[in-house]
């Protein structure tokens, strides 16, 4: 069974759609900004990588925006590009033939937050209907299949940053149990004053203010992450079907696997590794058939060392062309993991692999060749994506390119 | 409470609530028409039904709202609701 992506769905902060999203990463165009839902002065943490002009009402039936919290608008649009973009037209499968595995991290925060404003103030009747399903973690998934008739087999995988990668696995999955066409991917939103305490009490934001400067992965200087907003569907298909339609087809899901980290004290090492080895395995691949690692990035020195001393070890002292094109969106929870295999996707495309923002000064003892200030030109065959999530998360996928 | 409830209020409710079906689809006499066809389902009519009680004071259980297929049968059980059953503060059960 092999798992092909044949559309792309980008809301990104930098990019709307696939083509610009990888045109602004590839000229090092940032997203990040000083967050503008609110007025973020007071708050320790102020930068945030936004969505400047996404408007869900021009592309979106009037019907589901009282239903909908903002992240759920943003993964339906990207839902509507990625099928755009397979060119699956209605009555192409029939409805139980299409499934849709999404991951999310944060819910419906913004919509939350208008709803309790009402519940303490108004009382529970002023609460709307839509909350009861509007919040929750799963909401994605049934928005994208209640939207194009998709009665194939649903899910949800939750597992802060490193569930969008576990989407699009279970969806490859999916395929192989006999569904030849999954939605798959993750978006997150969560930049309403509740959502954004919610996210600063990590611990782990950049208070920098300066947007060229506070999301610096794998820098001497990093000194935590922005979060964002946004994230990536794909449309996966079993090869056998993508060839029959004549579909065009960007690359293979060819591996993935995730591992859980040991409790804290327990001496053993982080799982990161390990996932990736299981990753390479599950795709055939050996570490030297890699060609670039789009990395987590975390941007939390102690993270980047970890992150940085697990491809060391797996690839040699610079074995491998490391990137963290998310330098340019801020992380995007469930959406990171998606959004880097697009970028994974079309640097098999085109060639190039992407620079990872600001980051300049890497320490030489993390032994990485992290591409910097500039997209490097190189043939890149076969990709490895990392994502890590708190609390001990971490998924890595393999992209392999395929001869058309 | 004042004046009975339009179809016009109506409309206006229904798009507040839960949105329009598509450009139109509330034009013209739709009184009659099933809500199903419409386009609203069970929770949009729960959610307009929680607005219909802050407006005029008139409690449709939720376990009622299902039987209510049109637009008019909306309206005269809200216009056609005996005053007891009105609660004294729209807005509060």
């Amino acid at each position: 069974m092999s798992a092909y992506v044949t559309g792309l769905g980008v809301v990104a902060p930098n990019g709307p759609g696939a083509e610009p999203f990888w045109a602004a990463t590839l000229a090092g165009r940032s997203g990040v900004a000083t967050l503008a839902r609110f007025d973020v002065s007071r708050y320790p943490v102020r930068l945030a990588g936004q969505l400047p002009d996404f408007d869900a009402a021009a592309h979106l039936p009037g019907r589901l925006l009282p239903q909908t919290d903002v992240s759920t608008r943003m993964a339906l649009v990207a839902a509507d590009q990625a099928l755009t973009d397979a060119a699956i037209d209605p009555g192409l499968f029939t409805d139980y033939d299409m499934g849709v595995v999404t991951s999310n991290a944060a819910g419906g925060f913004a919509f939350t937050h208008r709803e309790f404003k009402k519940l303490w103030s108004q009382g529970p009747r002023a609460v709307s209907v839509y909350e009861s399903f509007a919040w929750f973690y799963a909401v994605n998934t049934g928005q994208i299949s209640i939207r194009h008739t998709m009665r194939g087999p649903g899910s949800a995988l939750v597992a802060e940053q490193a569930g969008g990668l576990d989407a699009v696995g279970h969806a490859r999955r999916t395929i192989g149990r006999g569904t030849p066409l999954v939605v798959t991917g993750g978006v997150d939103s969560a930049l309403d004053p509740w959502g954004w305490v919610a996210q600063i009490s990590s611990g782990r934001l950049s208070a920098s203010a300066d947007p060229r400067r506070a999301y610096l992965p794998f820098d001497a200087r990093a000194c935590g992450y922005v979060p964002g907003e946004g994230g990536a569907i794909l449309v996966l298909e079993d090869a056998a079907t993508a060839r029959v339609r004549g579909a065009r087809v960007y690359g293979e899901i060819a591996g993935y696997a995730a591992t859980f980290d040991p409790a804290p004290g327990s001496g053993r090492p982080p799982g990161l590794r390990r996932a990736a080895e299981l990753a390479l395995a599950d795709a055939g691949a050996a570490p030297g058939d890699v060609d670039a690692v789009f990395a987590d990035g975390s941007g939390v020195p102690e993270e980047d060392r970890a992150e940085a001393e697990a491809i060391r070890g797996l690839f040699g002292p610079g074995g491998v062309a490391v990137t963290v094109p998310k330098a340019l969106t801020g992380r995007l929870y469930s959406g990171g993991g998606p959004l880097d295999l697009v970028a994974a996707l079309l640097a098999v495309r085109d060639g190039m692999i992407p620079a990872s923002g600001g980051t300049a000064e890497v320490p030489a003892e993390y032994g990485i060749d992290l591409v910097r200030g500039a997209p490097r030109a190189a043939s890149v065959r076969t990709a490895l994506v990392l994502a890590r999530g708190r609390w001990g998360f971490n998924s890595a996928v393999v992209v392999r390119q395929v001869p058309q | 409470m004042s004046s009975p409830m339009t179809i016009d209020d109506l409309r206006r409710m229904l798009i507040a609530c839960a949105g329009e079906t598509r450009p139109a689809a509330l034009a013209g006499d739709f009184a009659d028409r099933d809500f199903e066809e419409l386009g609203y389902d069970s929770l949009a009519l729960m959610e307009t039904a929680a607005r219909i009680q802050d407006a005029y004071g008139v409690r449709i259980p939720d376990e009622r709202v299902a039987d209510l297929r049109t637009p008019r049968a909306v309206l005269d059980a809200v216009n056609g609701a005996p005053a007891a059953s009105r609660t004294t503060r729209p807005g509060r059960t």
